[in-house]
């Protein structure tokens, strides 16, 4: 009997883990704009497998700048801008009207035709016609909120990217399982890239998208492995003894700024990924890790603490110049910038409190908490630069969470079982 | 055994420069180390001060040695209570040259991962020290960090804290 129990808790364990990450806002926006995503029209006979409208608005609510109108208030539902009346749309409260409709193609194509309105100028902000095929609807989906969000609010919309994070299991004693997973910016579709019984850390993004760099312990020792996604290819980068830690990919896709303690101690290196020459970068007897590159490839910003608690420097490639970015508080470590170099990211702890995600503005030295205190750690930040995922805690389990750089916008991804980290946000992928 | 007794000192000396290095950290998570003094028995109280009560190097009392060693926040140094029991393993790994093992560490979970498994090592490589100043053989010990990925207890809180900034010692032949 004990051991049924045992096995459904690790059966319940499994599948909770498996389980989609879903976002739900906890904050937005002081007063977040109304729009309504009317249902797309179609006319292909069979089923969709998946409603475009109701993606495109879910994808709008979770940004935490709209609010996407239920479709129990529509009083109608118009695909075209001759069948919209505005007036119908005023009483709703809604200021921007998005309508659509999908046209079948041949061999499973679908093409789709959108219109965003300004309802209160009764006017046609954007339309565009969007070709994909039924296995790639929610694609498309997310490119047209992508567009909507643009259109809207200036910046770059981020629904088609994608997150890569760690899943860990406790299976019993001495018995864990570690998982590499990708799913979609908002948790859908997630997909194993790695398992293993032995920890996984550290995933990131190359630059173009296409391939991760992770340290995995599946040797019994950590390695720097490089995986391709599209092909689930993989190759060991490196494997000296001691740490391997922390891959950085260089903006420009040719080196991996990395952690090695071969030398007696954590170091930075850059590896030539053609020639696989390496460089050492750091030498100092205190701790040096977590590299990240400046946008422009000049520099690397790291954690060290040789001034006696971790810090984060910068240190420019080229004159050797280094300079210490952070003061405020005893604890300041896993720097991130923006892809304009101006805002610093970080894990900070305040004096006498416990560990925070902050932002700082390298331009007047600024420092913002934007979360609770706790044992948040691992920011990411979205591409577009305005919001930051990282990894928090919730009733004793790791979660995801995110906030945005001016800490109005805020969002959590519950999980039911086990431990969700390291999350890292992709670049754009199209 | 006089020169035994300069490195000793030299070693203590190194962890003492060591712990000024990082002196800053903030003193409640000193008080937590205070209450792990009694954790895996046969504990010292002081450098050296039971050092005759582990004379024997056979595997019988092999067993009863502490294997785990525990630290502070952000901390490397060895305590204290866990030197006793090093020198004998030093003393055992001396006298078998074949034998050897395998030093594991550790960090709790506050503070960032990469960050903790590069303390993780400074922690191995401080019982490292020490095992190689009481005599044993640097080829003999291998390390490796596993930072905050393996901890002995779950939960938040200083007592399950406490219990995983630790240094594992693991034969891997005797």
């Amino acid at each position: 009997m004990r051991q049924l129990l045992t096995m459904i808790c690790l059966l319940l364990l499994t599948v909770g883990a498996r389980a989609e990450l879903v976002v739900e806002v906890t904050q937005g926006v002081e007063a977040p704009t109304p729009v309504a995503v009317v249902p797309f029209g179609w006319n292909g006979g069979q089923a969709l497998p998946e409603d475009v409208a109701e993606i495109i608005g879910q994808d709008l609510s979770r940004s935490g700048f709209f609010k996407s109108l239920p479709r129990t208030s529509m009083l109608s539902f118009p695909t075209r801008q001759s069948e919209v009346f505005f007036r119908d749309w005023r009483v709703t409260g809604a200021d921007y009207l998005l309508v659509g409709r999908m046209l079948p193609g041949e061999g499973g194509r679908v093409s789709i035709e959108f219109e965003l309105h300004n309802v209160l100028k009764e006017q046609r902000v954007l339309g565009q016609r969007v070709e994909s095929d039924l296995t790639h609807l929610r694609d498309a989906a997310h490119y047209i909120a992508d567009q909507v969000f643009e259109a809207l609010t200036g910046l770059k919309g981020a629904f088609s990217t994608r997150i890569v994070y760690v899943t860990a299991e406790q299976l019993g004693n001495q018995n864990a399982r570690y998982r590499l997973q990708l799913a979609d910016w908002d948790g859908a579709r997630p997909r194993t890239i790695l398992e293993s019984r032995e920890p996984i850390m550290s995933p990131a993004w190359s630059r173009d998208g296409r391939k991760l760099a992770y340290v995995s312990f599946e040797s019994g020792r950590p390695a720097i492995y490089v995986q391709y996604l599209s092909t689930g290819k993989r190759e060991r980068i490196q494997s000296f003894p001691g740490l391997n830690g922390a891959p950085a990919w260089s903006p420009d896709g040719n080196s991996m700024a990395l952690v090695l303690s071969k030398d007696g101690n954590p170091e930075i290196y850059v590896l030539d990924l053609v020639s696989r020459q390496l460089q050492r970068i750091t030498r100092h007897y205190s701790i040096d890790t977590e590299p990240t590159w400046s946008p422009d490839g000049k520099s690397i910003i790291f954690t060290s603490d040789r001034g006696g608690q971790p810090q984060i420097y910068k240190l420019d490639l080229g004159n050797r110049n280094l300079e210490r970015l952070t003061y405020e508080g005893n604890y300041n470590a896993r720097g991130r910038l923006t892809q304009d170099g101006r805002f610093l990211a970080m894990v900070h702890r305040p004096q006498g409190a416990d560990f925070t995600i902050a932002v700082q503005d390298l331009k007047t030295g600024r420092l913002d908490i934007l979360t609770q205190a706790g044992l948040e750690e691992s920011p990411s930040i979205a591409p577009n630069g305005s919001i930051i995922i990282y990894a928090s805690q919730e009733g004793g389990r790791g979660v995801l969470a995110a906030v945005s750089l001016d800490g109005q916008v805020r969002f959590r991804m519950p999980n039911r079982g086990g431990d969700v980290r390291e999350p890292a946000w992709s670049p754009y992928l199209n | 055994m006089r020169a035994l007794n300069v490195m000793k000192a030299a070693a203590l000396g190194a962890a003492v420069i060591w712990a000024a290095g990082c002196s800053t950290t903030s003193t409640t998570t000193d008080a937590d180390g205070a209450g792990m003094s009694g954790q895996g028995g046969a504990g010292a109280d002081a450098y050296g001060a039971q050092g005759s009560g582990v004379s024997g190097t056979d595997m019988a009392d092999l067993n009863q040695l502490r294997t785990v060693f525990y630290f502070d926040f952000d901390q490397s140094v060895v305590k204290q209570d866990g030197f006793a029991d090093l020198e004998a393993h030093a003393r055992y790994l001396a006298a078998h040259p074949s034998a050897s093992i395998r030093l594991e560490g550790h960090a709790d979970e506050r503070g960032t991962r990469e960050y903790n498994i590069a303390l993780g090592e400074r922690r191995a490589q401080s019982v490292e020290r020490l095992l190689v100043v009481n005599g044993a053989t640097a080829s003999q010990i291998e390390t490796i960090s596993y930072g905050e990925e393996k901890p002995a207890v779950m939960g938040q809180g200083d007592a399950s804290w406490s219990q995983n900034r630790r240094v594992e010692l693991k034969y891997v032949s005797r």
